[in-house]
């Protein structure tokens, strides 16, 4: 496979340096241009056809199951709608439902809020030198082992665990807290787990900000916590949509945490579609529950982006 | 500057950040069966039951082929991906792109249920193999990601130079272009191996009868009895991904000096 794709990547080269234009006439030109989206269609082939294969066809599947009719053991080719209307009309799903969307839209809020601040710190305050080290320590613990990291909430957390025997040891607390399965235990590890993908979004946009536009409204008199709320704030906010997104769809679907953390007492979406799909063997209902899941997602991400376009107008 | 209000926050931020990572080297060395204060006295213990585990034994090797698999394709794949956004337009490219990079957001889940559902319809057995498959879609918008930005910062006079000079498209990506992405290779390649080995949800539902450490991990984690061998585990394996990381960070930043880019920090 591995030299099937290089002598593919060769020719295709090879193309590219034939069809280089030597003058810069007009018909060369369009030539060129032909050729150059020949080029770049072809260099992508192998990555697009694998991500079409087993990206999008799978979610193709998926979409269509969720409207086939589950029988004894098969799935049916029988249209229908019935595994939406089931899944929409049963209170246990409704509840995951609503408790995934609770959590993950806590999760959000927290992580995002936490985040800008440090996001902010690095970088107006950090020294233009130490700004990488900033943002590599910052992404280290988010590459180390999710599992463990969950895990490790759940041994801290627990009524004897970590917190609690250090605050009791140095006599700050006579009796332990109640803080392992419960949805703000989960909140919080989750809100650990997604900190770097909320904070690096929001830095690179307060980068991109043009440093005189502070001090021009400065000049024009404002304070420095109102020039925040009316330039930095504003400038910033396409970081923060994108920090908002690429934490909320992905927490939406977590697996791990309602069942370490939440001890498996408030499970959501990605659990109930693992016991339909494979414990119950409903298929089409699963397939349905993750689309629904995936619709309520997109709806959210759309209301988000039109409540912001004005930002996200103004700075493209 | 009044400001020490904002370094001190941003101080505690990374305390809360590596609370876990901290925590548990710890009680990996402590001489007790309950992870909890004070600590009892210091032993090795619970890493030499790590070492004579046979079964983790035949999990890493597992998690290991799949890592090394997973590392070169997802890599090959970035490569195609990064060179084509970056060096040419097409029709289709955001699209295509956009398709590429969805792994990056969408929710695990989905995703390997979709698979699996597919496969197990087209009456693919499950094995390392279609675990590979798995990570590599998982693994190769994070490769793509940190290739564009070593391809972005390529001066395009130097192939042009290179051409002009009488090179062929060939000998100049041999000679000109891929010396100076090599430490951007290098770097997605360790970032692909260490999300490969870390990668539980995807491994757990596309692999078979065996187990991969993170899978493995998690079958111990409902028994008290394993929970001092896991935190001597996890203190080797967050030890091993530091190590890689910054090796991938230390490759990344000579590729964007090598070829002259600016420094934006990060990898995402």
């Amino acid at each position: 496979m591995g030299a099937c794709l290089f002598v593919g990547f060769r020719t295709n080269l090879i193309k590219t340096a034939n069809n280089k234009p030597t003058g810069w006439n007009m018909s060369d030109k369009r030539r060129f241009w032909g050729t150059e989206a020949a080029s770049g269609l072809m260099l992508i082939s192998p990555t697009a056809i694998y991500a079409v294969l087993l990206l999008a066809a799978p979610l193709a599947a998926t979409l269509l199951y969720s409207v086939l009719t589950d029988g004894y053991l098969t799935v049916q080719p029988i249209p229908t709608f019935k595994n939406y209307t089931d899944a929409w009309s049963n209170p246990v799903v409704q509840s995951v439902m609503a408790r995934s969307l609770m959590v993950s839209m806590l999760v959000t809020v927290t992580t995002v809020v936490l985040a800008y601040p440090v996001a902010y710190f690095v970088s107006f305050n950090v020294a233009p030198a130490k700004k990488g080290l900033w943002l590599f320590l910052i992404t280290i613990p988010f590459w180390t082992s999710y599992i463990i990291r969950v895990f490790m909430w759940n041994v801290m957390l627990g009524r004897t665990g970590v917190i609690n025997s250090a605050l009791m040891g140095v006599g700050v607390i006579d009796t332990p807290f109640d803080m392992n399965f419960s949805v703000q235990a989960m909140v919080l590890t989750l809100a650990h787990a997604y900190a770097p993908f909320a904070i690096l979004p929001i830095y690179v946009a307060l980068e991109k900000i043009d440093r005189s536009l502070l001090e021009a409204g400065q000049d024009l008199g404002e304070t420095r916590f109102t020039t925040f709320l009316r330039v930095t704030l504003p400038l910033s906010m396409t970081g923060v949509v994108a920090a908002v997104l690429i934490v909320f769809i992905p927490v939406i679907g977590d697996y791990v945490t309602p069942n370490l953390v939440g001890g498996g007492k408030f499970p959501m979406i990605a659990n109930i579609i693992e016991k339909l799909m494979l414990k119950a063997d409903n298929k089409p209902l699963g397939s349905a529950i993750a689309a629904s899941a995936m619709l309520i997602v997109g709806i959210v991400s759309l209301i988000f982006l039109f409540m912001n376009r004005r930002y996200l107008r103004a700075t493209r | 500057m009044k400001i020490p209000v904002l370094r001190l926050y941003a101080i505690a931020y990374l305390v809360f950040l590596y609370l876990p990572i901290v925590i548990l080297p710890i009680f990996a060395f402590n001489n007790a069966t309950v992870v909890a204060f004070p600590l009892r006295g210091f032993t090795t213990e619970w890493f030499q039951a790590v070492w004579a585990d046979r079964e983790l034994r035949g999990a890493l090797i597992n998690s290991l082929i799949v890592a090394f698999s997973t590392s070169v394709l997802a890599t090959t794949f970035g490569v195609f991906a990064a060179r084509a956004s970056t060096r040419y337009n097409f029709p289709g490219k955001g699209p295509l792109m956009g398709l590429i990079m969805l792994p990056m957001v969408l929710p695990e889940m989905i995703m390997a249920m979709a698979m699996l559902v597919v496969l197990l319809s087209l009456g693919v057995k499950l094995s390392l193999f279609t675990v590979i498959l798995g990570h590599v879609l998982v693994c190769t918008p994070f490769a793509t990601a940190i290739l564009t930005s070593a391809f972005q910062s390529l001066d395009k006079s130097l192939e042009e130079a290179a051409y002009d000079l009488g090179e062929d498209a060939f000998s100049t990506f041999r000679l000109v272009i891929l010396p100076l992405v090599t430490p951007g290779i290098i770097s997605a390649m360790l970032i692909c191996f260490t999300i490969s080995i870390d990668e539980f949800i995807v491994s757990n539902f596309l692999k078979s009868g065996e187990e991969l450490l993170s899978t493995y991990i998690y079958s111990k984690l409902r028994f008290p009895k394993y929970v001092p061998n896991i935190m001597a585990l996890g203190t080797i394996l967050v030890c091993v991904s530091i190590t890689l990381l910054t090796l991938a960070e230390f490759f990344r930043r000579r590729g964007v000096a090598r070829t002259g880019g600016k420094d934006t920090g990060g990898f995402l």
